[in-house]
């Protein structure tokens, strides 16, 4: 691992305050609007689960998806300015350079994450360490997909296409993944959502609180989404060589 | 078709370090492909300091690219002290500057030089490497708040920070004013005096004469001449002097020692001149007349052309 260039990398994301404190205020402002006139509900539309956290999570999973889908904003920004060639004729591998952009992505999620556990509680939600943990858990795993995705989106827009074209797919991924309301569970969007891995981001608030769990089918469908992107996104790498 | 000005390339004592043989690269167009490399032969020692020189278009870049292993060639083999360029540039063996390019943002310049420093097997010491590119000064500045000098500079110390045996650097001081150039190439002669091998690309006869010791010139995607940079000026160094002489002949101004070929513009003459020197003495002695007498330089593109032309190599 290059633990010098890593930490190179996570420092720069961090400098940059304007993309920082916008990717990760939206979300929690959002929250706020969303879940503060809800406080007191404790079964939202029969989850299960306390209108605060169901949108802690909700907006957990639109915050984290777009911090993963920010690489790829940095990424098409990078080879804009021609950086992406440098690096290639430079010994840094291509699986680093994947594991340097994924690790980058994990550490906005997590702290848009926190920032959403800590405005949660401020809201009332309490669970147990155990609870805590498992939710976090699925919810990183659920994540990796949208890693690849970031990369893929980096390697095959311009800088100034990448913007609507991560808005646009984060509120359709987060609107079908039940994000602003729970996927009913029969029915046309309920079909849908379980192959869409947002919806299980979603879903790792109830397996947290004891509902439904995750199911076989969240990780087959996770596992699969990982695998299509990855490669998607290594054959966006390939081919994106030439001078931009 | 009379016989291009090509120079054999040059052999040397030591063995080539470097060897790009038979490299062909098309790029599919708007009107069917653009044949940016038409079958190139170069050899480069060790130590060496080599200008890949010719106008724009020519294939200098594309070159590059296939030296660098970014691209990959359609026919010939590229070999850097006798690997694939992928595997010299995964062992940290080449240092390369591209032609475009700006930095990332948000690290301060040592910061930048040494996040790229950590990613090869035996870097210089960062210090080191900002002297070298004479920006010490502004090592704790910001990587966005540079003035395009300092970027290049930057960019150059990136480049040479991981001691890398062959630096190769694209049209490095396009967008620098003189002062900048200057700075410029004094580092690289820094650098180079190590016993590196640096190849650069540039459009620039100049920079090629004062800092290269042999220029391969580019023209259209071929080789038209190969060699030590004194012998490639004398040939592309051609002169032009323009005077007004009314009333004399064309012809008698073709007959003056060393003038090769003349047109009538206005009321002035134009001659292209293989010795200028020779030439002015010559006209003034003939024709005292003569006045507005300019001479100036050939443009590198029209030497090129007339090296590329039909007819050319006089």
């Amino acid at each position: 691992m290059p633990l010098t260039y890593i930490r190179y990398e996570l420092l720069r994301t961090l400098r940059n305050r304007r993309f920082f404190l916008l990717s990760l205020g939206f979300p929690l402002v959002l929250f706020f609007l969303i879940a503060g006139p809800n406080h007191n509900v404790h079964d939202f539309d029969s989850t299960g689960v306390s209108a605060p956290l169901y949108f802690m999570i909700g907006l957990a999973s639109f915050g984290t998806m777009g911090a993963m889908l920010s690489s790829g904003a940095r990424i098409a920004g990078e080879r804009a300015v021609g950086w992406n060639r440098q690096l290639r004729i430079s010994p840094l591998s291509p699986r680093a350079y994947f594991r340097v952009k994924v690790l980058t992505g994990y550490m906005m999620a997590i702290i848009s994450l926190l920032a959403l556990y800590a405005a949660g509680i401020s809201l009332g939600v309490s669970l147990t360490a155990d609870q805590w943990l498992k939710m976090t858990g699925l919810m990183l795993v659920g994540l990796v997909p949208f890693a690849a995705l970031g990369i893929t989106i980096g390697h095959m827009l311009t800088p100034d296409s990448v913007g609507p074209a991560m808005g646009g797919s984060i509120s359709l991924l987060a609107f079908l993944g039940g994000t602003w309301f729970p996927i009913p569970h029969h029915g046309f969007l309920h079909d849908i959502g379980q192959y869409i891995p947002s919806y299980w981001l979603v879903q790792a608030s109830h397996v947290a609180v004891g509902g439904r769990p995750w199911s076989g089918m969240g990780w087959i469908v996770i596992a699969g989404w990982t695998v299509i992107l990855s490669l998607v996104a290594a054959r966006a790498y390939r081919r994106d060589t030439g001078r931009v | 078709m009379s016989s291009p000005a090509v120079v054999e390339p040059r052999v040397t004592g030591s063995r080539s370090e470097i060897e790009l043989r038979g490299l062909v690269k098309s790029f599919s167009g708007r009107e069917g492909p653009i044949r940016a490399v038409r079958g190139i032969d170069v050899a480069i020692s060790a130590g060496e300091t080599v200008a890949l020189l010719g106008p724009n278009g020519a294939g200098k870049s594309t070159t590059i690219d296939m030296l660098l292993g970014l691209l990959e060639p359609d026919e010939g083999t590229v070999s850097v002290f006798g690997r694939s360029p992928s595997q010299a540039v995964a062992e940290g063996a080449i240092g390369g500057m591209l032609q475009t390019g700006q930095l990332i943002r948000d690290l301060s310049v040592r910061e930048l030089v040494a996040m790229m420093a950590s990613l090869y097997p035996a870097p210089l010491a960062v210090d080191e490497a900002l002297g070298i590119a004479g920006i010490e000064e502004i090592a704790n500045q910001r990587t966005q708040k540079l003035s395009g000098g300092q970027t290049q500079r930057v960019r150059f110390a990136v480049a040479l920070v991981s001691d890398p045996r062959l630096l190769v650097l694209d049209e490095p001081t396009v967008a620098l004013d003189v002062e900048g150039r200057h700075a410029f190439w004094t580092a690289m002669r820094a650098f180079a005096a190590r016993g590196k091998t640096v190849v650069f690309a540039t459009h620039y006869l100049e920079e090629a004469d004062a800092y290269a010791d042999r220029a391969v010139l580019m023209a259209h995607g071929e080789i038209v001449a190969d060699g030590p940079t004194t012998e490639i000026r004398a040939r592309v160094g051609t002169r032009t002097i323009r005077a007004t002489l009314p009333g004399v002949e064309l012809e008698a101004l073709e007959g003056l020692e060393g003038v090769s070929s003349v047109e009538r513009r206005g009321a002035a003459a134009v001659m292209r001149c293989g010795d200028s020197d020779a030439a002015i003495r010559a006209l003034l002695q003939a024709y005292p007349q003569a006045r507005d007498i300019e001479i100036a330089a050939a443009g590198l593109e029209e030497a090129f052309l007339e090296l590329t032309s039909d007819g050319a190599g006089t």
